[in-house]
């Protein structure tokens, strides 16, 4: 085998994430009542283009997941020997953007260095001079071109997305032209048509990539000459991973214990209610300091148990989620004991009582089905609130691994950059547009999540 | 009809006309036709109610003459003239003035209408303000004198205070207030007195007549109650499906409704005439209205339709203010006197089936940091209770006597404090766990809201197996899948029904999927918290029928929990009337209706409107509210309500007396005329 897969501990979590979400799309799919909200949610033409939005950066970030060790030559016995550096279907894909390093900053589609440098001419004089990029516009013999070079790649990078786009529809459409003249002009397709729209300019953007990235640094190059644009593409997968695997890991203990308070009452609501009052008076931000340097220290005094760098950025990556779950569960548990202390005054919960049906069968028959579109509507809420808080602990040191590719991580790194004269300012930039894109989108998505699913504002419409 | 109404049997002049109004609401491709063609008359002085069932556009008629209609509502064809003014035309603005200046309105809700952060004295001072030129700079007099037109005791008090001071009708009070403040030429009250007590009703509608006679103010009242139709309205209009099928005069309507649909309702009311045998129902539903109606709207469920009426819409028959809707004359309607199956009441046996003795069932009041108990809610304080096979007890009292909560202390369903509960010679307090559970499905509960009662994420499979499941009866999944279809079939829904959700039925095939899960695990007592007073009067006859059949199928016990007399005269063998926690009186059900010797009973029950304007009542006047639980009164709990109260009765509980067989009461007044042949047979006289 070329390679030989790798599952990290986040890898194992995002595929038990997606076995989830795959189990309850089936359930869903089978019980009309629960279909009702999310036929709401595609009635939206937000919704729509949101969800496009949302599906490119899911989308990469499941590249990135798929993880692999290349082999690298084979061994005595001619079994191959793999390379101990773990790789990303993403990282294979945009190899490009990896391996185009430069020396040092450079800005976007610049074709020579942000710094000056002793340059040797041909004839031997040495001056001090921008010198040409390794990479970046390497391809051109008269670095002046480079305007109409880059018009030229982007007209082609559009026209590329264009017919991608074009191929998708008829694709939906099963190659029938008239299929989709029909369904276009169709007053009832409105939010697909957004999405549609969505959709085009999404795949441009990829065009523009194509064409664009393999011959410039579009969002330039960091301090050590990196890419900053595969630094943000790297950068998706953590954001998304801390947004969803936080929730899924403090989903569980909130659920459980909300409607165990709000449905037994009596001792075991007051120990629930002392554990997550304590819990929420503790600073989070202090907690996680803690825990994240205490992890910190014991990684580098057993650097021999990781088998990789990677793995153990990975572990940190994970804990941080962890821990951002043991501090965000409280809000959740206090909703649905509320929301429990409400249901189990309902006549229905009475009457399973009257039948004699236990304890459990009523928590998870009567009660856990009711409080789904809580849980639901709080893990949308939250998961640009997670992203954002990502950003916010790597900037003050206390997030993911430094070796980890994350948007705080630019933006931390951005602190100093911006402090120099002249200013780099396309690593905040870089940054900043992809959160930007992908919280816009997931806030605007959970806005119509929570209008569908809130049973108070479904009966006023 | 589109003819102006011409005002030519009143010598008053109309204040409020309405013309072809239709209203319509949702989507305007496939609009609910809420409002569809309704013309009326309001003139001076007098009331017209508005009669009809849920969901037959009542309420969208006021809420489109005070243009505040609901978000996706819209008036698209009408005219509404007041006092000349068309109200449609008139930009927001203005009719702003107008509402709560020239047209006043008062909703079902006094509880959510009124702002509980805001002192009512200010709530009303702002209506007086806007609509009051006269008395903007100081309003405060004037409204100390709204409070005192309303009836509101010691106004200059309860300016001050704020709602939740206030009981429910005094809200309903201040919101007539509010609405009075404007003196308003028509007053729009939509069910004013449903969320209220009979007592507290009688007290409001008296008010609203009073006030009527001093105004001149025309009023419409809206309500689905033709006992409160009877008692107030001077001119009657019956809604069905969008349109008034029947106008008329109150006293003429009632002698002789000429509509199909009013014929029926009257048939489907239940009365202590028709004991002995099932109600008239009507069968099928109302339509929805989001379709046009090429013919008659209740074709469907006509019993006299002809021919005529398969072809054409119906005309109006007779002048606008006083016909009705219909193809056929009067003495065409030709209603067969149903053939309703008899009913039979079964004699009493000796052997109670369920016995309840000095029941107590206290909520501690606790306040301060430590939570420590400081007092108690004695909503159930001493009840005795005897239930036998085959027969239905009522249980009567107005909202907090504690009534519901004595039927959930019986099942166990609340734990008492106190008392004694036996079921077939086994005593339920001191059970507990798996024998208890096993025991259940011998005593079931149906709950008053059909709405509420029932998972909503569940089939009505799984809810009406649900009992089974848990008894472990029924046997295999196919086994118990046959025989939810039989239950369904016993209550009258198709097999159908299985597989839909609850949601999917309307509120009287809800409560029928109710009924059916609690006869899954084969009951042999049902307790049945209010379960008509959800529902409208057709479907309240339809759900009697059935429960009265399988009481005589199925030998059931019923505890009928209920505030509607007519229901209980209608069903009940036996009547316990409930006051603050206490039984104060007790006997079969004839007796208590016509013979009732506590004053709190004599009141309760001649507050009831009844459904003839003939019927002159002298209605027992009330004061005040009941007191709460947590602090009854010493003494007598009625003394300070009732208008008979003597010195001990402020001093000693009374002893429950029997003064025949079986009809007990407990009164000083009762007891005292009863001396020679008093037997004591409680000894819960202890005063408190």
């Amino acid at each position: 085998m070329p390679f030989q897969p790798v599952i990290l501990a986040t890898d194992a979590l995002v595929y038990l994430l997606i076995l989830l979400a795959g189990i309850s799309a089936f359930y869903t799919h089978r019980h009309e009542h629960l279909q009702m909200p999310w036929r709401q949610v595609g009635r939206s033409r937000t919704a729509m283009g949101a969800l496009v939005v949302i599906g490119f950066y899911v989308v990469i970030g499941l590249l990135d997941t798929l993880h692999y060790r290349p082999a690298n030559g084979t061994d005595a016995q001619g079994n191959p020997r793999y390379a101990t550096e773990v790789m990303s279907v993403l990282d294979w894909a945009a190899t490009p953007l990896r391996e185009h390093r430069e020396k040092t900053y450079s800005a976007p589609f610049s074709t020579h260095l942000y710094m000056r440098e002793t340059v040797e001419l041909p004839d031997g004089s040495k001056v001090r001079d921008y010198p040409r990029l390794k990479w970046g516009g390497a391809h051109l013999a008269d670095p002046d071109d480079a305007a109409m070079d880059i018009v030229q790649r982007s007209l082609l990078g559009i026209l590329v997305g264009a017919g991608l786009w074009l191929g998708v529809l008829l694709i939906f459409a099963r190659g029938r032209w008239a299929v989709m003249r029909g369904w276009w002009q169709d007053p009832a397709h409105g939010p697909q048509r957004t999405a549609a729209w969505t959709l085009l300019v999404m795949l441009s953007l990829v065009g523009l990539s194509l064409t664009l990235a393999g011959a410039y640094h579009v969002f330039g190059t960091d301090k050590v000459g990196e890419d900053v644009f595969y630094q943000s593409l790297k950068s998706i997968r953590t954001g998304l991973v801390i947004g969803t695997l936080t929730t899924l890991v403090m989903l569980p203990a909130a659920i459980l214990l909300g409607i165990m308070a709000g449905y037994f009452r009596g001792w075991v609501d007051d120990v629930i209610q002392y554990l997550y009052t304590t819990l929420s008076s503790v600073p989070g931000v202090l907690l996680i300091a803690a825990a994240v340097l205490m992890m910190q220290i014991y990684m580098s005094n057993h650097q021999d148990e990781f088998n990789s760098l990677t793995e153990r950025a990975d572990l940190r990556l994970l804990f941080l989620c962890l821990i951002l779950g043991v501090t965000s569960w409280t809000s959740l548990c206090r909703l649905l004991r509320g929301e429990t202390l409400k249901l189990r005054q309902l006549e229905y919960v009475q009457a399973a009582q009257a039948f004699g049906v236990g304890h459990f069968t009523t928590l998870m028959r009567h009660i856990l089905p009711n409080v789904t579109h809580i849980v639901l509507i709080v893990v949308v809420l939250d998961f640009s609130g997670l992203v954002l808080a990502e950003a916010v602990l790597s900037y003050i040191n206390i997030g993911v691994d430094p070796n980890t590719n994350s948007w705080g991580n630019m933006i931390n790194s951005a602190r100093l950059e911006l402090a120099r004269d002249p200013v780099v300012w396309w690593s905040l930039a870089a940054a900043f547009v992809f959160m930007f894109a992908l919280v816009l989108a997931a806030n605007l998505f959970a806005d119509v999540v929570r209008d569908a699913f809130d049973p108070r504002l479904r009966e006023r419409s | 009809m589109s003819e102006v109404a011409k005002p030519e049997r009143s010598p008053e002049a109309p204040v409020l006309q309405v013309q072809g109004l239709k209203t319509h609401l949702g989507a305007s491709h496939n609009p609910v036709r809420a409002v569809d063609g309704v013309d009326l008359t309001l003139r001076r002085g007098e009331t017209f109610v508005l009669v009809g069932e849920s969901g037959c556009g009542k309420s969208m008629i006021a809420l489109s003459l005070m243009r505040l209609l609901p978000p996706g509502g819209r008036i698209v064809a009408g005219e509404v003239l007041l006092e000349g003014r068309s109200l449609l035309d008139l930009p927001e603005v203005a009719m702003r003035g107008e509402r709560g200046g020239s047209i006043g309105m008062i909703f079902q809700e006094p509880m959510t209408s009124l702002n509980p952060v805001m002192t009512v004295g200010r709530q009303v001072a702002e209506a007086v303000r806007l609509h009051d030129p006269q008395h903007a700079g100081d309003s405060r007099p004037r409204v100390i004198e709204l409070f005192r037109q309303v009836g509101i005791p010691d106004p200059e008090r309860r300016v001050d205070e704020y709602p939740h001071q206030l009981s429910g009708g005094m809200k309903q009070r201040v919101m007539i207030a509010i609405a009075l403040a404007g003196r308003p030429r028509v007053l729009i009250a939509d069910e004013p007195t449903t969320a209220l007590d009979v007592t507290i009703q009688a007290q409001v509608l008296e008010l609203l007549k009073d006030l009527q006679r001093e105004t001149g103010m025309a009023i419409m009242l809206i309500t689905h109650d033709l006992g409160v139709v009877a008692e107030t309205g001077d001119r009657v209009g019956v809604m069905y499906a969008g349109q008034l099928v029947e106008t008329a005069d109150v006293r003429p309507f009632f002698a002789q409704p000429r509509h199909p649909y009013s014929r029926k309702l009257f048939r489907a009311l239940p009365g202590p005439e028709k004991r002995d045998q099932g109600l008239d129902i009507i069968p099928g539903m109302v339509p929805p209205l989001d379709q046009p109606f090429p013919l008659c709207r209740f074709l469907d469920r006509c019993e006299a339709a002809q021919a005529v009426c398969r072809e054409a819409p119906p005309p109006w028959q007779g002048s606008p203010g006083d016909g009705y809707r219909c193809h056929l004359a009067v003495d065409q309607i030709h209603l067969e006197a149903p053939v309703l199956p008899p009913r039979r009441h079964a004699a009493k046996t000796d052997r109670p089936l369920m016995q309840a003795r000095n029941l107590q069932m206290y909520f501690p009041i606790r306040r301060g940091v430590l939570r420590r108990t400081v007092g108690h809610v004695r909503a159930v304080d001493g009840l005795d209770l005897d239930l036998y096979p085959s027969r239905t007890l009522a249980l009567v009292g107005e909202s907090g006597c504690g009534k519901t909560t004595a039927g959930k202390a019986l099942l166990q369903l609340l734990r008492p404090t106190g008392g004694s509960v036996r079921f077939d010679a086994q005593e339920l307090t001191r059970l507990k766990g798996e024998p208890l559970r096993r025991l259940r499905r011998q005593f079931q509960i149906i709950f008053q809201d059909p709405a509420s009662s029932m998972n909503p994420r569940m089939l009505v499979e799984d809810i009406v197996a649900e009992g089974m499941v848990a008894q472990g009866l029924g046997g295999s999944r196919a086994d118990r899948r046959q025989r939810v279809a039989r239950l369904l079939d016993q209550v009258g829904l198709p097999e159908a029904a299985l597989r839909r959700y609850p949601h999917e039925f309307s509120g009287g095939q809800r409560q029928r999927i109710a009924i059916a899960r609690a006869l899954a695990v084969e009951p042999r007592l049902i307790v049945c918290d209010e379960p008509t007073s959800a529902l409208d009067v057709s479907v309240q006859a339809q759900v009697l029928n059935l429960l009265k059949e399988l009481q005589q199928e199925l030998e059931l016990s019923y505890l009928f929990i209920t505030h509607n007399i007519a229901v209980v005269a209608y069903l009940a063998d036996e009547v316990a009337v409930m006051y603050l926690g206490r039984i104060v009186e007790q006997g079969p059900v004839s007796v208590i209706l016509n013979q009732a010797l506590h004053p709190y009973t004599q009141a309760l029950l001649s507050a009831v409107p009844v459904p003839d304007p003939a019927h002159h009542r002298s209605v027992l006047r009330l004061e005040g509210d009941m007191p709460s639980p947590a602090n009854p009164p010493v003494g007598c709990h009625f003394h300070e309500r009732c208008p008979r109260a003597e010195a001990r009765c402020r001093e000693a509980y009374p002893p429950m007396v029997e003064i025949d067989a079986g009809h007990r009461a407990a009164c000083w007044l009762v007891s005292e005329g009863q001396d020679e042949q008093v037997s004591d047979i409680s000894s819960k006289g202890e005063s408190e």
